[in-house]
């Protein structure tokens, strides 16, 4: 199968997904207790407000009506502004939305520095006390709650040693230097349950790998050990490792919120936490929305490396 | 929680099959300890009110933020509560947390999962389409949006951990059905007559239970973790009421002067955790034919 007509169908059944998608955190309003145009209000209980809220997102007609005409002005980019500081979400988004990639990268490195040698030497000394100790490893990052592996760092590395600072953010336009250092921590946090699922992926593929003929007759001929593992075993393990990779990076962008919050980084799960308890429910919908759009988006992007990774799927229909 | 669900094609479990499961997971040490610690966590929640030396709740003015000593084996907290007892009360918010959104997202997705792959066509369509949509809405980000609409509380919480929890039941429950339908003693049972809901219920649902079995374990890990976490944010149990992760967001504030008091909710949240994930682990290795 082309590789155009793999994404034109992959893309065929996007559309109902991020249709249902739209009508399920548009209903989300609808769980706001009582009148919603009050709750949407917030803290202002000035009638006016409520009305001009009213009138703003049509609460008055029915909800069909109220969903198309919200999700009309959702695909022109307008997400409404902000009931607290009144800049409209979609500048919010696009100040907030940098931070967490980055930071998202940032343990994405992490993660693939310790996650895929740990793996590989796992299964290369497959059942000995180095396997052992490192899936206790990978299991400890899986298990470990993040933000509270965060708080432990901070008075470690902050409190105790003063090494590193204990939050805020810095851009690295402003200050590499310290750009680098305010996200070292929660990067290291962050990366440490990715690389945990890394390390196990990574041990499974390549036992997959070792175990296979290619591998058996490269090392009939005497190719050197190292180069069996690295180059014929690695290679083709990681086939499954780099779409792993795509999927975990959405799943970084929201396992961000926690992180964020713990070291006080102005990204986007901390705008999110925000909008929560300033009850800006526009602010919500649109991190949950775009939340959604991303990781549907590196769902596809992990399907069509799969694809072109491997060359089996292409000669099927 | 992972993201994509182990769905596997269930041996028939016949009570021989079962029993031979249950060896297979006694032989492994890791599996039994971890059971050995989960039943040690279920009985410390509900031992609570016996064992905590404290009321969890008793304001004490003249005891904030005392170290660890022989009064208060794991200090005070920043009313001069007792951190031990509040441990122990925070056990139940927790283990609680960890068991009703599970419950919920399994018992809505097994009608769920058996309509959809049992009877295909539009009503397979309709319920997958709008499963994929809650899968592509990351857990934790469907958990707070939720938690945040319905308003704070740990019954809440529970509520939209258990929704947020339920797409991958759903696929989970639908993929086994999808792979034991076209087995030959459902076959059978159809050629002798059967009725679709006979088949649906005597057939087919016990042979979605071991996969099940390994995601419960999975996720009530996975629940544990998302009630802490908006504890933590405050979308979940209330204060004064105690949880491990309402304990770490107080303690966040008092880190230099009170370390003790996020010490120890994080390390009964890593422990319990890990007992979960290692058991699910085991389970797997004992119930998955792929595994053995």
């Amino acid at each position: 199968m082309a590789l155009w007509l793999y994404v034109a169908r992959r893309l065929a059944v996007l559309v109902p997904t991020l249709f249902f998608v739209s009508v399920l955190i548009f209903s989300l309003q609808q769980l706001l207790p009582g009148d919603a145009a009050v709750a949407l209000a917030g803290e202002e209980n000035d009638p006016a407000a409520v009305a001009a809220i009213r009138a703003r997102y049509h609460l008055d007609r029915p909800i069909p009506v109220q969903y198309g005409l919200w999700l009309g002005r959702v695909l022109q980019g307008d997400f409404g502004e902000s009931l607290r500081s009144r800049i409209p979400v979609r500048e919010l988004l696009a100040s907030k939305l940098p931070v967490t990639i980055e930071l998202a990268l940032c343990s994405m490195a992490i993660a693939l520095l310790i996650g895929i040698p740990a793996g590989i030497v796992s299964a290369v000394r497959k059942g000995t006390v180095v396997d052992a100790a490192a899936n206790l490893l990978a299991l400890s990052g899986l298990s470990v709650p993040h933000f509270w592996l965060g708080i432990m760092l901070i008075l470690l590395f902050a409190v105790r040693l003063g090494w590193l600072p204990a939050s805020g953010y810095v851009t690295p336009w402003e200050d590499l230097g310290r750009n680098l250092t305010t996200i070292l921590l929660p990067s290291f946090v962050l990366g440490t349950g990715v690389a945990g699922v890394m390390m196990r992926h990574t041990r499974s593929a390549m036992l997959q790998t070792l175990g296979a003929d290619y591998v058996r007759t490269a090392r009939s001929k005497s190719v050197p050990e190292r180069l069996v593992v690295l180059k014929h075993a690695l290679r083709n393990a990681l086939i499954p490792i780099i779409t792993l990779g795509a999927i975990e990076f959405g799943r970084l962008l929201s396992g961000a919120v926690l992180t964020e919050q713990v070291f006080a980084i102005p990204g986007f799960g901390k705008l999110l936490v925000d909008g929560v308890f300033n009850r800006d429910y526009a602010v919500v919908q649109a991190v949950v929305l775009v939340s959604a759009g991303l990781y549907v988006l590196l769902n596809l992007g992990a399907d069509i490396l799969y694809f072109l990774a491997n060359p089996r799927l292409r000669g099927s229909t | 929680m992972s993201a994509t669900p182990v769905v596997f094609a269930a041996p028939a479990v016949a009570v021989g099959r079962r029993y031979k499961a249950a060896r297979q997971l006694a032989r492994r040490p890791a599996a039994m300890i971890a059971l050995a610690v989960v039943l040690g966590f279920v009985l410390v929640a509900l031992a609570a009110p016996q064992l905590a030396p404290f009321d969890p709740t008793a304001i004490d003015y003249r005891a904030i933020r005392k170290a660890p000593s022989a009064a208060h084996p794991l200090g005070t907290d920043e009313v001069g509560r007792d951190v031990l007892s509040r441990l122990l009360w925070g056990a139940r918010a927790s283990l609680l947390a960890g068991v009703i959104p599970v419950t919920i997202a399994v018992a809505l997705s097994v009608p769920l999962g058996l309509l959809s792959g049992y009877l295909g066509g539009w009503v397979d369509g309709l319920i997958m389409r709008i499963n994929d949509a809650m899968l592509s809405i990351p857990f934790l980000i469907v958990a707070i949006a939720l938690a945040a609409f319905l308003g704070p509380g740990l019954g809440n919480a529970m509520i939209a951990i258990g929704i947020a929890a339920l797409p991958t039941f759903v696929r989970l429950v639908r993929g086994t059905v999808l792979a034991i339908k076209t087995e030959e003693y459902v076959e059978a049972a159809q050629a002798l007559g059967c009725s679709r809901r006979r088949v649906a219920l005597r057939h087919i649902l016990p042979n979605t239970l071991p996969a099940l079995f390994i995601q419960v374990s999975i996720t009530v890990a996975a629940a544990i973790i998302a009630e802490a976490s908006l504890s933590f944010l405050g979308l979940g149990q209330q204060p004064p009421a105690p949880s491990w992760g309402s304990m770490l967001n107080a303690a966040q504030r008092y880190l230099s002067q009170a370390p003790w008091m996020a010490l120890y909710p994080g390390l009964m949240i890593f422990g319990i955790v890990m007992a979960l994930n290692v058991l699910g682990d085991g389970l797997r290795d004992a119930l998955d034919p792929r595994y053995q």
